[in-house]
């Protein structure tokens, strides 16, 4: 049973080895990328239904004790987002069949897939702040090298500021660590948690917490430290936009939920009014810098930014609504802005651009890309009954039910500048004629298999998710919620880390 | 000690944001390189310095006589320098890869993503 606990961290790890070993054959690592990350998802399923059985698991790694040795741990959302990184890991191999080059897939585009799925999966299953930065360093070094995969001038450029800025995240995350440690001289969540309620010195404590949420907060991409993000997303090939898109945020989104309801939920009328202030800004911030964008991808990298903002104001108004609401957007984003990334690569592959000016009459040419896109861009922008619309009712709801006005009135504002960003790429790309000079253009068939139709089948898929989780909004708001109250009362994952000391 | 260590620690930080907010990508590097060398010299500083008693248990003991230094904090300090040496060294042969590319050192070079 706690076996299972371990697995996400190990299988990709031993995956991303095995795709070294096989260096030489192209078409069997593709074999591995897509059973690999396939069992991944399975695995995911398993781990959240045994969760859901057993509440929060705990497994101590070489049977050190919980206070000494490092655990992982898997509550509800733990489970949830480790099965989100097995969806966007299989659904990205599936697409990277199609879209990465031959070049790139020599110079070790799938053992970096697998030992950056590694790291995210860790993150999410750790339950130690000092393997969380490891893990961290496992995840940003990969996506380093995915980042950079082709050499291209605009990524470098990109690169340059991806790694300066997330090595300086790094950094403050290590300080943070480094002064919790000097502080109560442990580094396990659960055991920091219940010395952190006793402690005296509620300053320092406070202190720790905005070194975290600096830290975290560039890892996540919020306001006022973002711009690294828009900056480099739109440079890789699209498969590695698409995956960075779903996950590599959210791990800074998941670090600061779970820090800041399980270590650092004492000073929250600070703490909390400060992240308050910071999903607004996101947000507002996220929005008007991809009205101003004309390069597809670039306008997901900013929505990226803004939808962040729903995320934190979820965390930030702290009722158990607001943090399921927060939840429900995490998972509904990670599956919305992956797929819209998907469908920029078709009309790449389709018109060879991915300026907004130069393409153009894509639903004439393909009408069902083009209820694909809809579907997603519409359920980003909150549009129901797609899955959308109930992140952002819940977070509303919950917004108005402790009379937070602003943050309210924000959010939907923010929601109607969505909308008309989604509008204007339906329109530029899918609506207008395509413009005359652009059609000498050719499209850009170097890739590995030919057969659009593998761009196809994930794009469906998600686009199928989304429709799920909002037509069967129910379970899922349910689980959210589950997960929301496990977070807002933690007794039950310190019990899980801390209690098995005297099992075992 | 810990007065002239955490001295030590805020001039290092305080050097390494200097030399990140350069335009020179090599001192950008050595910005990146200074920072981790003061983080982990916080870590060895915050978790207390305890002298001439190292964490060794004599034969035939459970424990430890007398309070020793806490090693673990050396362990930490070990793992990170290990990272940040592996990411340096990428930081390094991208910022080769970005002069050979951009033909420029000068972050206000790069500014073609930014647009």
């Amino acid at each position: 049973m706690t076996l299972l606990v371990g697995l996400p961290v190990v299988l990709p790890l031993v995956l991303g080895a095995l795709s070294l070993a096989i260096w030489r054959f192209p078409v069997a690592q593709r074999v591995v990328a897509l059973v690999g990350t396939a069992v991944l998802l399975l695995l995911g399923i398993a781990l959240l239904w045994a969760v859901i059985e057993h509440g929060p698991m705990a497994t101590a790694l070489g049977e050190w004790r919980a206070p000494f040795g490092i655990v992982l741990v898997a509550d509800l959302l733990s489970a949830i987002m480790v099965l989100m990184a097995g969806i966007m890991g299989f659904v990205v191999a599936l697409y990277s069949l199609g879209t990465v080059s031959r070049g790139h897939e020599s110079f070790g585009y799938f053992p970096l897939l697998h030992l950056l799925l590694a790291g995210v999966c860790g993150s999410f299953l750790t339950g130690d702040i000092f393997n969380l930065y490891v893990w961290f360093e496992v995840m940003l070094l990969s996506s380093f090298a995915l980042l950079v995969l082709g050499g291209e001038r605009a990524q470098m450029e990109g690169a340059i500021k991806y790694v300066t800025i997330n090595l300086f995240s790094s950094a403050m995350l290590l300080t943070a660590v480094g002064l919790t440690y000097g502080l109560v001289g442990t580094l396990n969540m659960a055991d920091i948690a219940v010395k952190f309620d006793g402690a005296e010195d509620g300053g320092r404590v406070t202190v720790i917490a905005m070194l975290f949420m600096v830290a975290f907060g560039i890892k996540a991409a919020a306001f006022p430290l973002f711009f690294w993000l828009p900056a480099s997303y739109h440079t890789p090939p699209v498969a590695v936009s698409a995956l960075f898109a779903a996950l590599l945020t959210k791990v800074g989104v998941y670090a600061m939920f779970r820090m800041f309801t399980l270590v650092f939920d004492a000073d929250t009328a600070y703490t909390h009014n400060i992240l308050l202030w910071i999903a607004g800004f996101t947000m507002v911030t996220g929005v008007l810098g991809a009205a101003a964008q004309f390069e597809f991808r670039r306008i997901l990298s900013f929505h990226i930014v803004s939808q962040i903002g729903y995320m934190l104001m979820g965390l930030a108004l702290f009722t158990p609504l607001a943090l399921a609401g927060g939840l429900y957007a995490i998972f509904h984003n990670i599956i919305v802005k992956t797929n819209l990334f998907l469908v920029s690569g078709v009309a790449y592959r389709l018109q060879g651009t991915y300026q907004l000016k130069q393409l153009g009459g894509l639903y004439r040419s393909h009408p069902g890309l083009g209820v694909l896109f809809l579907l997603s861009a519409l359920s980003m922008a909150g549009i129901p009954p797609l899955s959308g619309f109930f992140a952002k009712f819940i977070l509303v709801r919950a917004g108005l039910e402790i009379e937070a006005w602003v943050i309210v009135a924000v959010a939907l504002a923010v929601g109607i500048g969505t909308l008309f960003s989604m509008i204007k790429i339906w329109a530029e790309v899918f609506w207008k004629a395509r413009p005359e000079e652009a059609t000498t253009g050719a499209p850009v068939m170097d890739v590995a298999s030919p057969g659009l139709h593998w761009l196809y089948v994930p794009i469906v898929l998600l686009a199928g998710l989304t429709v799920l989780i909002g037509v069967a909004g129910q379970p899922i708001f349910e689980v959210s919620m589950q997960a929301a109250e496990q977070l807002l009362d933690n007794s039950a994952y310190i019990e899980a880390v801390l209690g098995s000391e005297e099992g075992s | 000690m810990e007065p002239v260590l955490a001295l030590v620690v805020g001039g290092l930080y305080a050097a390494a944001i200097y030399m990140i907010l350069r335009r020179s990508i090599v001192k950008l590097v050595i910005g990146l390189l200074l920072l981790s060398n003061a983080a982990n010299l916080l870590i060895f500083t915050v978790s207390g310095l305890t002298r001439e008693a190292p964490p060794l248990i004599s034969a035939g003991l459970d424990a430890p006589l007398a309070p020793t230094a806490d090693p673990l904090p050396q362990a930490l300090i070990l793992t990170a320098i290990v990272i940040s040496f592996g990411v340096l060294a990428f930081a390094v042969v991208l910022i080769n890869r970005a002069w050979h590319v951009v033909q420029a050192e000068d972050m206000d070079q790069m500014t073609g993503t930014d647009t």
